[in-house]
């Protein structure tokens, strides 16, 4: 699987991404944000951080981003894009996936462990979870109160792309259980082909017991395994 | 050039008439507006350490660790496999007092500067900060807006804010302090150096464009704190982390390329600073074409060019001929770099607008001849009158469980989670200890190698006895650098007091720093670097003298990292050190008795040195499964902390309760054993003769301490852990 991490002017975690891609056993490359072909490449990763400073409103501005066109129109083709955090806010701002992130309902920046029950366990992202699993990701944000209009909504909830909720440690999906004040506790969609997910909570954080926990190398392990059968696919036409 | 300087204008840029008749004399001539200026930012406080250089040259800056002493951007030392860690901590309490926000996110900024200008990738922010009491408004939202400010910042750039300490007191009521520490990671070979050399190598201006904002911001500093203060908002700083973010790739890209002879950061006094800085370190001249300087806003003067303190600037001498290799860099992250001027031979700084000289001054007039002041010092008068207070009267005037949760409560004591939840602290994920802990750990990629880092300093005691506050500042931030697992190795400090013009504020900034330089004597640990804060008084009077330490240590396993948490049930807890603390300036004494009074013991270094000694052979050993040393609200406070996971049963030895629960002082520290480490840990203790003696077992869900088999205070575990957790976020709410 050949996998690309879009480092925009900003950006802060597309190192930890990484390595965190190294700790798994795959290389990545790391994609400036003014390339204009993302062509070759499997996987597009765009990280957290805050891409042109936040300025404007976050991921306004690098959606604009030369290489953006071209991760659309690998999306539209198929190809495989996970948006972290800021990642994520870019996802929304560019529509390749619905709804938008506003100020947490606090008002403050959240730094802390965060439980989160996996609603959608199924390739290519959530493969290697089991349905309704509860893992501790951290969360990183501002700006992560997910909103969307009711029918939007429904729609999400009815086709089954709500991949991740915000929970309590016990996997209740209540108002304690929501650190930011997202619309259904709502940390992480895909589009409808499923082959974009955006998500709030950083998995690249929690791939080594040193640092933060091993929660998220499921996601990591899942798109390998989704690599595999791509390629297999592709091997055999 | 123009001449004629009228005394109201030197005075108003912060000159004496003495000043400006030795600048005068220097230049064998009269100052233009310009050089009036220029001599006023290099000679302020801020910039030329004139009051307190005599003081700082007692510390110990030597060490077979020490890479880079006191002198250049940050220190650096040695934590081996080739690597090294810059380390420095800055003040920026004016800016906070005044603009909260902005203040304390360039403050931020200011020093990630100086950590990546030495050719290090910054890891690590940490936050000191003192404020007046959360019943008052106005510190709240101070707190408020620096603690946004620090994370806006922090976070932006991707830089976590790992640690620090938060303590509040009446004497900082309206002048709070804003203290910043960061350390970054470099390779022996990349070290870069703040100088130029070579005639004819290009000066190069790189990053943010050049504006009026920031001006007199060290002049500012250089004053007390009053009501018209407001007014001098536009003298504070507005921070762009965005563009920070681009500078610090760029120039560390840079450095990596090899280009680079010499290069700093544009702090206070902007490009005045940094150019005779660079000089001079070089023994060199610089000569600058001030219209070449980029500029956001138009008719600027040379001297508000000279002057500006807008963020986000570097001076770069590259190797002549690399000019457009260092374009290009730049280019590619978005910024610009312009040659403004080239380094001499000459020894002068000289400007120029075009072909007209604006202003001529030699290097060493600025900044090795700036001048030095010996200030009279004088024993203030309250400290015999709390000396004389006795204490032995003291007793408990509510149960001791009422006292554990008024003390939990208490928001020096009470978790930080408010503020540290506000911080990204694992970006770079390097973060192995998170913040609430004794010290926070990195880990060193690239190695087995971790390094701790804390920043500790207890104002009310240093203003009790300043030789004991400065001693115990570097002897608590070693107990908490010790206890997490690591080897303390150098210090960086900010010196934060009063104004020294006053006899009884120096007094207690030389006793202060003699205490510094007695404690890191005595524990090895050599100052690289730091920073002076004088003029810290409002109205109501000067603050609590506060020498804040910052100090790094390493682990060179990190797996031998220690928690400040009991790490399950079952474990054997034992008490290192007496029994009975003191109650001179504990905050038991400060929110009970409200006597800032008694005396404090003269610390016996030595003995403390040998104690921390004792505690890393246990952890080479593998003894330990927790440490955690006992200061603020005494044993039962250091208890709840450890109690994050699961409770604890408590006999300790016959004593005075009140000392005994809630005493504080030195060389105090609760062990847990690992797993059949008991007996091996007796015996290395009575090696070492160390008082350690096994007090207790971790597990259930109470907290009970008994004190020689009668009862003390039996809490669940759950209120103990709610009153220490939420105190802070509901001052604040």
């Amino acid at each position: 699987m050949k996998i690309g991490i879009v480092r925009f002017p900003g950006s802060n975690c597309e190192t930890d991404c990484l390595e965190a891609w190294r700790v798994m056993g795959a290389a990545a490359d790391m994609l400036w944000h003014q390339e204009t072909s993302v062509r070759g490449y499997d996987l597009i990763v765009l990280p957290g951080g805050f891409s042109y400073g936040d300025y404007l409103r976050t991921g306004a501005i690098a959606r604009f981003s030369p290489i953006m066109a071209d991760v659309i129109r690998h999306a539209r083709e198929g190809g495989l894009v996970w948006g972290i955090c800021n990642g994520f806010q870019i996802l929304t701002e560019c529509g390749l996936l619905p709804g938008a992130l506003l100020r947490n309902a606090g008002l403050s920046f959240i730094c802390a462990p965060q439980f989160l029950r996996v609603e959608k366990a199924a390739p290519p992202f959530t493969g290697a979870y089991a349905p309704g699993q509860v893992i501790c990701l951290p969360i990183n944000h501002g700006e992560g109160n997910y909103c969307i209009d009711a029918a939007g909504r429904r729609e999400l909830e009815e086709e089954g792309r709500v991949v991740f909720r915000y929970v309590t440690a016990e996997g209740a999906a209540d108002a304690a259980g929501n650190p930011n004040g997202s619309a259904g506790n709502i940390a992480g969609i895909v589009n409808r082909a499923g082959n974009v997910l955006g998500m709030m909570p950083h998995p690249e954080r929690a791939v080594e017991n040193l640092t933060g926990g091993e929660d998220g190398r499921g996601l990591f392990r899942s798109l390998l395994s989704a690599g595999r059968e791509r390629h297999g696919h592709r091997d055999e036409t | 050039m123009v001449t004629g300087m009228k005394p109201e204008v030197w005075r108003e840029m912060g000159l004496s008439d003495e000043e400006y008749a030795a600048a005068a004399a220097r230049l064998g001539r009269e100052l233009n507006y310009l050089e009036t200026g220029i001599f006023a930012v290099m000679w302020s406080e801020h910039c030329s350490y004139k009051t307190s250089k005599t003081v700082l040259r007692r510390f110990p800056t030597e060490g077979p660790q020490v890479l880079q002493g006191p002198g250049e951007n940050a220190g650096i030392i040695d934590i081996g496999d080739g690597f090294g860690v810059a380390f420095k901590m800055e003040s920026h309490n004016h800016p906070s007092a005044i603009e909260p926000y902005q203040g304390a996110a360039t403050g931020v900024g200011g020093i990630l500067r100086d950590i990546f200008t030495m050719g290090a990738r910054p890891v690590a922010v940490l936050d000191a900060l003192r404020f007046g009491p959360l019943t008052e408004a106005g510190n709240k939202t101070l707190l408020r807006g620096v603690v946004q400010g620090i994370g806006g910042y922090g976070n932006s750039i991707g830089i976590p804010t790992v640690g620090g300490d938060l303590y509040f007191d009446p004497a900082f009521s309206g002048n709070p302090l804003v203290n910043v520490m960061a350390a970054g990671i470099l390779r022996h070979e990349d070290i870069a150096a703040g100088a130029a050399r070579g005639a004819g190598n290009p000066v190069m201006i790189v990053g943010a464009r050049t504006g009026r904002d920031g001006i007199h911001g060290a002049t500012f500093a250089s004053v007390e704190l009053t009501a018209e203060s407001e007014s001098r908002r536009s003298a504070v700083q507005v921070g762009d982390p965005f563009m920070e973010k681009l500078l610090m790739e760029a120039c560390l890209e840079l450095i990596r390329a090899g280009v680079v002879i010499g290069i700093q950061d544009m702090g206070a006094a902007g490009l005045t600073c940094s150019a005779a800085e660079m000089a001079g370190r070089g023994g060199s001249g610089i000569e600058l074409d001030l219209a070449l300087v980029p500029r956001r806003e138009t008719g600027m003067t040379p001297y508000e060019i000279m002057l500006s303190e807008s963020q986000e600037r570097m001076l770069v001498v590259p190797r002549a001929g690399s000019e457009a290799q260092v374009e290009e860099v730049f280019r590619r992250w978005g910024l610009e770099a312009a040659t403004i001027g080239r380094v001499t031979d000459d020894g002068l700084l000289r400007l120029r607008e075009r072909e007209t000289v604006v202003a001529e001054i030699p290097v060493a007039a600025l900044t090795d001849e700036a001048p030095v002041y010996e200030r009279p010092a004088a024993e203030p008068a309250y400290i015999a009158g709390l000396r004389a207070a006795d204490l032995s009267g003291l007793r408990l005037r509510l149960s001791p469980a009422e006292t554990l949760l008024a003390l939990l409560q208490n928001p020096t004591i009470a978790s930080k989670s408010w503020v540290y939840r506000q911080y990204d602290h694992q970006v770079g994920t390097n973060t192995v200890e998170l913040p609430g802990g004794d010290a926070a750990v990195l880990r060193v990629r690239g190695t087995t190698r971790g390094i701790a880092l804390t920043t500790d300093c207890n104002s009310r005691l240093t203003y009790m006895d300043p030789f004991y506050g400065g001693a115990w500042a570097v002897t608590e931030a070693a107990q908490n650098i010790v206890c997490a697992g690591a080897r303390p190795l150098g210090v960086t400090d900010c010196l934060n007091f009063g104004n020294p013009e006053h006899p009884e504020i120096f007094w207690q900034f030389e006793q202060a720093c003699a205490g510094v330089t007695a404690a890191c004597l005595a524990l090895a640990t050599p100052v690289t670097g730091g920073n002076v804060s004088f003029y810290n008084e409002t109205p109501a009077g000067p603050i609590y003298p506060t020498p804040m330490i910052g100090m790094v240590g390493v682990l060179d396993d990190i797996d031998r990292r220690c928690p400040a948490v009991f790490p399950a049930g079952g474990e054997k807890i034992f008490l290192l050190g007496s029994v009975e603390g003191l109650l001179a300036g504990s905050e038991y004494a400060s929110m009970f008795e409200n006597p800032v009074a008694g005396a404090l013991p003269p610390l016996n270094l030595p003995g403390l040195k040998k104690r921390l000694d004792f505690i890393l052979a246990a952890q080479e050993r593998r003894l330990l499964s927790a440490a955690h040393d006992i200061t603020e609200g005494g044993f039962a406070v250091a208890l709840t902390e450890m109690a994050a996971g699961t409770g604890a049963r408590v006999d300790l030895p016959p004593g005075e309760i009140l000392p005994a629960l809630f005493g504080e002082g030195p060389g105090r520290f609760i062990l847990t054993a690992a797993a059949g480490a008991e007996a091996e840990l007796k015996a290395l203790a009575a090696a070492w003769e160390q008082p350690l003696a096994w007090v207790g077992e971790t597990g259930g869900e109470e907290l009970s301490i008994s004190l020689g088999g009668a009862d003390a205070l039996r809490l669940t575990r759950a209120r103990c852990r709610a009153a220490y957790g939420n105190a802070l976020a509901a001052l604040m709410r």
